[in-house]
Formats: C-alpha cells, structure tokens, sequence
C-alpha cells in the first residue's frame, strides 16, 4: 500500500516535468526515495511501537502529503514566490520524525488523560501567543503567526491538537453531568443553565480568537470540533442546537463591529461583483481566480504543469485545492476528497472500536477535526460555504500544520493499536473444555 | 458513545458528500461562466498554447501566416504574417481577445478545436503535447494578388481589387486599401494590441475596413449589365442589336430635372442600338429602360445575381440592396447604378462571373483545401452552384456586348493583346462629393473565361476626374493579366 503511494506520488512527480519542460525532472528519483525512505522509516517505527495499528493510515496520509509535495514543486516551478518544495520536504521529514517520536515515546496514549488541565493550559497558551509583543507578527491582516528569528510558526495548529485532547479528557469526566436533563422544551432536552459554562468558555475563546486574531478559520474549526466532541459525549442533540446558535450569533455580532467578517459573507454572496473584486483587503480575487482554475480544469483537468497557478494568489497554500482542480481535473478532486474521507473514516473506525471513553471521544474527535478541516476549506474555495483562511491537511506549504497534522495521525496509529490489540491471553486456559476421543 | 460516533461518522460523511456534489456543479455549471469572464486570463494564455495551423496559398507553396514557436513558457506560439498588410484583409489578425478574416472564420480548425479534428487532441492531451491545429489552404493565386497590391499601392489610391474564377467560385485576388500590419495585432500584449487597434479604428481612411466586402458603394454604369439583362431576359425577341431611345437628357416624371450622359454628352443620334448603348455607356436608354421594366422586374432580376441580401462567404459580406421602391424617377436613377443602389465589389465581380460563366452563378469561396495536423485532408475545395442569374443566351449576349465595351467603347483600357476582354466601366456619383468612384467589371478570356474581376477605386482618393474607363480598367487589365499568366 505504502509502496503504490509512494509511485504514485513519483508518477506525478514526473509529469509536472513532462508538462512543464516536455522532460522528466531529474530530481524525480531522488526526491522519490527520499520520500519512500522516509516513508518506509515511519512504517518501522510504526511496524515495531504500534504493530496493529490501522494498516490504511499510514499510506493515505504518505499519499496526500506526497502530492501536495508534487503540487508544491509545480507551484514553485512558476516561480509563485514563498512556494518551496525543499523546505516542504524538511518539514515532512520533521512530521515524520515527530510521528515517530510520539509513536515511540507516548505507548499509551491514555497517558494523555492525566494531563487534561495542562493540554488545556498549553492550548490556551499557545493560542494566546501571537497576540504578545516582540513575538507576534500580523501576516495578511490576521494575528496568527509568531516569530523567533527567521523562523515563523502558526502556534494555533498545535493548539487544536492541545485543546482536543483537553476536550476529551475534560468531557469524559463531566459528561454524565452535562447529559443530565434541564426543562424540556419542544422535542429537545435543554441542559442545566450551570452547565452551561464550559460552553460559554470555549464560545468566548473561540470569538476571541475570531475578534483579536482576525482568524475565522480557526475559530470555526476550534468551536466546531467542540460541539461535536460535546455532542458525541453527551448524546444530547440540544447541545449541538445551543452551540450553533451561540457561535452563529456571536459571528453576526463581531461581523456587525468588525468589517472583516462581513466581507467574507459579501464576497461569498456575489464574488464576481466587480467591486469586492477590485477590494484590496478582504476581496474576492483570489476566490474568483480559483473558481476560475476549477472552471478550467474540467472532467480530467488540464495536466500536471499546464495550468495557471500563478493566476491564484497563495495557490500553494490555502487555495492548493484549486490548483488540484484545475490540473487534475474533477476526477483529481473527487479522488483526493475519497482520500480524506477515506482517513477520516479509519479514525472514527478507530474510535468505534476503542475500549474506553476516553480514546473514543479522543478519536472521534481527532477524525471530526480532520474532517472538518476539509469541509472549511475546501467548501471555502470551491464557494459552498464563506472562505475562511485554513491550510488543506498535508497539501499545503507550511510546516506548523504539517507537524500537528503529523502528530495527530500518530494519535490516531497509537490509539487504533490499542484498539485493534488481541486482548492478554489468559494465564490458564481454565476455561478450556477439552474433548476426548475414544 | 458508540452511538452518537456513528452519527458523527454520518455527518463527515455528509460533508464530503456536499463537497463533491459542490465541486461536480462548479465543473458542470459554472465552469462555462467562469471561461468567459475577462478577469480570467486563462483563455488569453489558451491562444498561445497552441501550435496554430498555419495559412497558405497556392497549394501550401506560398505562407501567408505562420506560427513561431518562441519557447516562452506563458506565450509559448506566435502568430505571423510575412506579407501582412497584402493580405491583410483576407486573413484578418489573431489578436489577444479578437480575431477577423480567415483567423475568426476557420478558428476551430486553426486552433484545433474543431470536431473534426478530436483524435489529434487526444493524442496531444494524453502524451502532453501542446494541441496543434489544421492549416488552411487559400484560393488567392499570390502572384496576381502580388500585382493587384502593388499596383494599387503604388497609385496611392484607396480602393478594392477582387477576381473570382468564374466557373468555380474560387477567389484569386481580395485586396483593399489602405490596410494595416495584422503583425501589430497578433502581439501577446493586450494593452500594445489594444493601443494598435484603437489607432487603426480612429483612422479617418479606415484601414480596417475590407473594402471588397464589407461596404456597400453605387456601382454606377457598370450595374448597366445587370439592366440590359434584365431587359433582354424580359423579351426574348431582343438582342444587341434592338434599337432604343437615346435622348440627350431623359424626362424624368413628377420632377423637373432630366437625367443626363455623362458630361451632358449626345449619344448617337436619338436611337441606338443596345450594344452601341452599353459601349459608350449612354445613360438616357438604361434609364428609360429601367422606368419601363418596372420595381418588380428590376428587383427580381438583381435578386438572380445574389443582390439584396449579403452573400454568403467565408467573411463577413455587406448586404446590398437597388434601392427602396420610390418614385419612378428614382427607377432611371437605379438602373444606371445610382440613387439608392449600394453594391459590394465583391457582388460586382459576382456579376462578372456569372455572365462569364454563361450565366450560372458560382459561390464565392476562399478555402482550396484544409489539412489536419497529421496531414490528412479534412476539407477540399468544392464548387457551389448559387442559381442562374440568366438564360445561357442571354449571357452570350452580353458577353458579346462586354467585349464590345473593351475593343471599341469606354474599356480600351483594358485590353490585353492577345487575349479577349469582356467588361464595363463605371463611373459612379459618391452622394455630393466632386470626385466619382471609378469601376471595372469584366473577365477574360471572353471565349472560355478564367478571371472575373472587379476593380474600385474610392471617391476623392484619384481626383475629382476619375473615371472608369482611365482609373480602373488599366489595373483590372494588369491583375487579369497576371492571373492568366499564373494559370
């Protein structure tokens, strides 16, 4: 499996050259094996630390990660400036080595419980980070980033990791006290108006990054997978009703004081309108130009290096899907889409099959944030849904995401060994009934 | 918990669904909008990603625009024109956003696109080849249209030359002046390309405009064929030698002005014969003709020749017309080309040959042949038999009266020794303007003719004593000449 990833990762390799120089770039097998050595090291670790772990994983996520490799390098090869495959592969290599790392030091992730408080703390920490002074750096108007040196890092991607595990660990201990029943209203179970603040809290965390950082991605992604961890620990769907209107309503009043927010939902009403167009800040160019890309690729898309991905302003980042789409056409999307949820599904097969509350919630959690990641951005640039700014899991250029991403899917290796893992024998086969033959 | 993770599952799930079916409706739906947007500069680049056909003449011996591979990666192919402005108006431009002539017409297959040629693309798209495209191979017979470009150049005069080959359809010669360097257009350059054209648009001489086809002018004493056919076919007991009123000046009813020769000249003796009639282009009998034929018969006969509607050609043709039903003075003024009659030269050369062509009336047609990238032939040249303008008699007659023009009339200008020339002149009002248009229809050899022409020269642009006979007659004999000499 992991063998057929990787070749199809080299074949891509090797006809972003064909369309852009009619040659086989050179670097295409050593850029190949350095991937598949990489590769082959995460699936020893994997093979002696977690030898039952979800065979499935490992190659689809060396699958996304290599073609956003190939994407990033045909990106690059038009000379779209911060696009760069070397620095990409660097940061593989790191994910990979943090995969490993956790794979071998973390050999039960419910060791992760004990510290609910901390991940709690740490997440917090880590998201209120940008907003300090000499460390934070405002980049395209949002308050994400921190820099150390020549070194930039989104802490925010680490925090979601953080803050799921504090969900989980958070929610498994409270849960039968946030499953008790309120008043009744309709058809819906309302829970206890005390009850209600760790919701509050996570609301007001969640606007607040929305308000201080400028971050709609984020926020929604943070909420979002809250409500559902909420939802799936407690079985109350008034929970999931109390969340959206809560986060709706918090949105359409930071839209009301912040412009920002409003711009989003102008430019996705009507992004071809000539005048979000023209915007400078918050317009509908860079949505209208992957439109465009996608519009252009059709049912096969156009080939690999013979699109414009120049055209789309940060195509190597956010707008990666795009590029995807116009070069490899709908079947590409489509396929790459199966892909995720393909992921997805492992995780939540994994959380289904997990022996405590606490690695089902875990999982289930893990895999919602995955999914959800998609649903936003790729629903953000395709124009399902407002564009809010968050990196496509593995394909995009960026080593934060990349990391966390990494790490998560260790989370999920680690916690479907346990899972899958052939209960201790017993001792004394007591229970044996041995039959005798005359 | 298991429970509410299966519904959790559900919802990713149905997530993904709603993308997919979102990304199908972008592809599906909205995809042709998004093409056409001008924000999107994919179909710009698109026309320079492909290797375009080229166009040829003369069998694919002479390259009249050619494709340059430059090695750009953004605008990797370039069009070129070698002798641009020559054929300017018969090629039109491959400009950024635009195109005209044989470029906007035959696109499809220049660019590959065409149905026809859907395998190719398949090929080039599976084995990443940039797409390549048919090229098209024109009628135009270069060394006369060499002549014709030259010649009327050299004159500096404005104007038009087209010759058509009488039997076929096939076009040998489309020159208009003043043109323009299509090379200027062709640029991958949007705001050069637009600078260049909106230059060309604001040029008083419109150096865009293709004179052959797309304005209409009066044709003056050259439409006096098309009245003495009319008056011929109407009464089949007449001949050239029918006799007809010829007074200095014609009564026009319910007006008290008369209708003159030109430069008030006599002609004959008060009654002549047809033929002496149409040699020296007395205007008194056609007028009078014209009044005694009538509206209808007028409007029936051109309409055998193709008048009153644009032809149909692979360019864009002007829509010319004798004029509205008004009083019958405006009758006498319309059969001698005047008054409200507006004609195309190409729908005078139309007329040429079908007298030349014993009156059948040929298609005008500028494709020879069309060859796909792989070298097999998609299209050939095909004659297309428009209807008969007149009786095979009637023709004769005609042509008769034609040569007569040329050996002893107002066309001596257009012999050419050894062969035997047919045509009429025309010298034609241009509204109030002093200066006339001149023009010449004719074909020749007059026995088994091979070129029909027709030559215009613009008002104002050869003085205010242009005429027919002495402007254009002398440059239709020269490009006859030199189609025949191709031959």
């Amino acid at each position: 499996m992991l063998a057929l990833a990787i070749v199809v990762v080299m074949a891509a390799y090797a006809s972003v050259g064909l369309g852009i120089d009619g040659q086989i770039p050179s670097g295409t097998f050593t850029y190949g094996l350095g991937l598949a050595a990489l590769m082959f090291a995460a699936y020893g670790v994997l093979a002696k630390w977690a030898p039952w772990a979800d065979p499935l994983l490992l190659p689809l996520v060396t699958l996304v990660n290599g073609l956003g490799l190939v994407f990033i390098y045909r990106i690059e090869q038009t000379g779209q400036a911060g696009a760069s495959a070397s620095q990409q592969i660097l940061w593989t290599a790191l994910g990979v080595v943090m995969f490993s790392a956790t794979l071998i030091v973390l050999k039960d992730h419910r060791t992760l419980q004990r510290f609910t408080y901390t991940m709690g703390f740490i997440g917090l920490a880590l998201l209120v980070m940008p907003l300090l002074p000499v460390i934070g750096d405002s980049v395209n108007g949002a308050s994400i980033w921190i820099r150390i040196g020549p070194f930039t890092y989104q802490p925010a991607e680490m925090a979601k990791l953080a803050l799921v595990i504090f969900f989980a660990g958070y929610l498994v201990a409270k849960r039968d006290v946030l499953a008790l029943a309120g008043r009744r209203l309709f058809f819906i179970d309302l829970p206890r108006v005390r009850d209600l603040g760790p919701v509050i809290i996570t609301w007001g965390l969640s606007l607040g990054v929305l308000v201080l950082q400028k971050d709609l991605g984020s926020s929604l992604l943070v909420f979002g997978t809250f409500i559902a961890m909420l939802y799936i620990a407690t079985q109350r769907t008034s929970w999931v009703l109390i969340g959206v209107l809560l986060f709706v309503g918090g949105a359409m009043l930071a839209g009301q004081v912040f412009g920002h927010v409003q711009d989003r939902f102008e430019v996705w009403l009507d992004p071809g309108n000539p005048a979000f167009y023209e915007r400078e800040l918050g317009g509908s160019a860079q949505l209208m130009q992957g439109l465009f890309a996608m519009g252009s690729g059709g049912i096969l898309g156009t080939g690999l290096g013979q699109g414009f991905p120049r055209e789309i302003p940060l195509s190597f980042s956010d707008f990666i899907i795009a590029v995807v789409g116009e070069e490899l056409g709908l079947t590409g999307l489509m396929a790459l889409l199966m892909v995720y949820a393909l992921i997805v599904q492992r995780g939540l097969r994994t959380a289904l099959a997990a022996r405590d509350p606490f690695s089902k919630l875990l999982a289930g959690g893990l895999s919602f944030l995955l999914a959800w990641q998609v649903f936003i951005i790729v629903g953000g640039v395709t124009r399902l849904i407002p564009l809010t700014g968050l990196v496509t899991p593995f394909m995009s250029a960026g080593g934060s995401a990349l990391l966390t991403n990494w790490i998560l899917i260790a989370l999920l290796v680690r916690m479907s060994d346990a899972a899958r893992r052939p209960p201790p024998q017993a001792i004394q086969n007591e229970g044996l009934t041995q039959v005798f033959t005359r | 918990m298991n429970a509410t993770i299966k519904r959790a599952a559900v919802a990713c799930m149905v997530m993904f669904a709603l993308l997919m079916v979102n990304v199908n409706f972008l592809g599906a739906v909205k995809a042709g909008d998004y093409s056409t947007d001008n924000r999107n500069k994919r179909s710009f680049y698109a026309r320079y990603s492909v290797d375009r056909g080229w166009i040829t003449a003369d069998d694919g011996k002479t390259t009249l625009a050619k494709t340059v591979d430059t090695g750009d990666k953004t605008f990797r192919y370039e069009r070129e024109y070698p002798n641009g402005r020559m054929y300017a108006h018969v090629l039109g431009f491959f400009a950024p956003e635009s195109a005209r002539g044989i470029e906007l017409n035959e696109n499809k297959l220049l660019n590959g696109s065409d149905p026809d040629l859907v395998v190719g693309r398949l090929i080039d798209f599976v084995s990443k080849k940039p797409p390549k495209g048919a090229s098209v191979d024109l009628t135009i017979v270069p060394a006369a249209q060499k002549v014709a470009y030259d010649k009327l150049r050299a004159s500096g005069k404005r104007g038009a030359v087209v010759a058509v080959n009488p039997k076929t359809g096939a076009v040998q010669v489309m020159v208009s002046l003043p043109t323009y360097d299509p090379n200027d257009l062709a640029a991958p350059d949007k705001a050069k390309v637009a600078t260049a054209y909106n230059k060309l648009a604001a040029d008083d001489t419109d150096p865009l405009l293709n004179r052959v086809t797309e304005k209409t002018y009066p044709p003056g004493s050259t439409f006096k064929v098309v009245t003495a056919a009319a008056f011929l076919e109407a009464d089949r007991s007449r001949d050239p030698e029918t006799t007809v009123p010829a007074p200095q000046v014609l009564d026009l009813p319910d007006t008290t002005a008369g209708l003159p020769n030109y430069g008030g000249a006599a002609c004959g003796s008060g009654e002549v014969t047809l033929r002496f009639a149409l040699e020296r282009s007395c205007n008194t009998p056609f007028g009078q003709i014209g009044m005694d034929l009538g509206w209808d018969t007028m409007r029936s006969e051109s309409a055998k020749f193709g008048i009153g509607e644009p032809i149909q050609f692979d360019l864009p043709t002007a829509g010319t017309t004798i004029g509205p039903e008004i009083e019958t003075a405006a009758l006498a003024q319309l059969a001698i080309g005047q008054r409200d009659n507006q004609q195309t030269p190409l729908q005078m050369a139309q007329i040429a040959s079908a007298i030349a062509n014993s009156g059948v009336l040929m298609k005008p047609t500028l494709i020879n042949k069309i060859t796909g990238p792989d070298g097999g032939v998609i299209q050939e040249f095909e004659d297309d038999e428009i209807g008969e303008a007149m009786s095979g008699e009637v023709a004769d007659e005609l042509k008769q009266m034609m040569v007569s023009v040329i050996t002893n009339g107002t066309g001596t200008g257009a012999q050419i020794p050894g062969v035997t020339v047919a045509g009429k002149t025309g010298t034609a009002e241009a509204g109030d303007a002093p200066a006339p248009h001149a023009w010449f229809i004719g074909f020749a050899p007059a026995e088994d003719p091979v070129t029909a022409i027709c030559v215009f020269i613009e008002a104002g642009s050869a003085g205010n004593d242009a005429t027919g006979g002495g402007t254009a007659a002398p440059l239709a004999r020269d490009v006859m000449q030199a189609v025949l000499e191709a031959k």
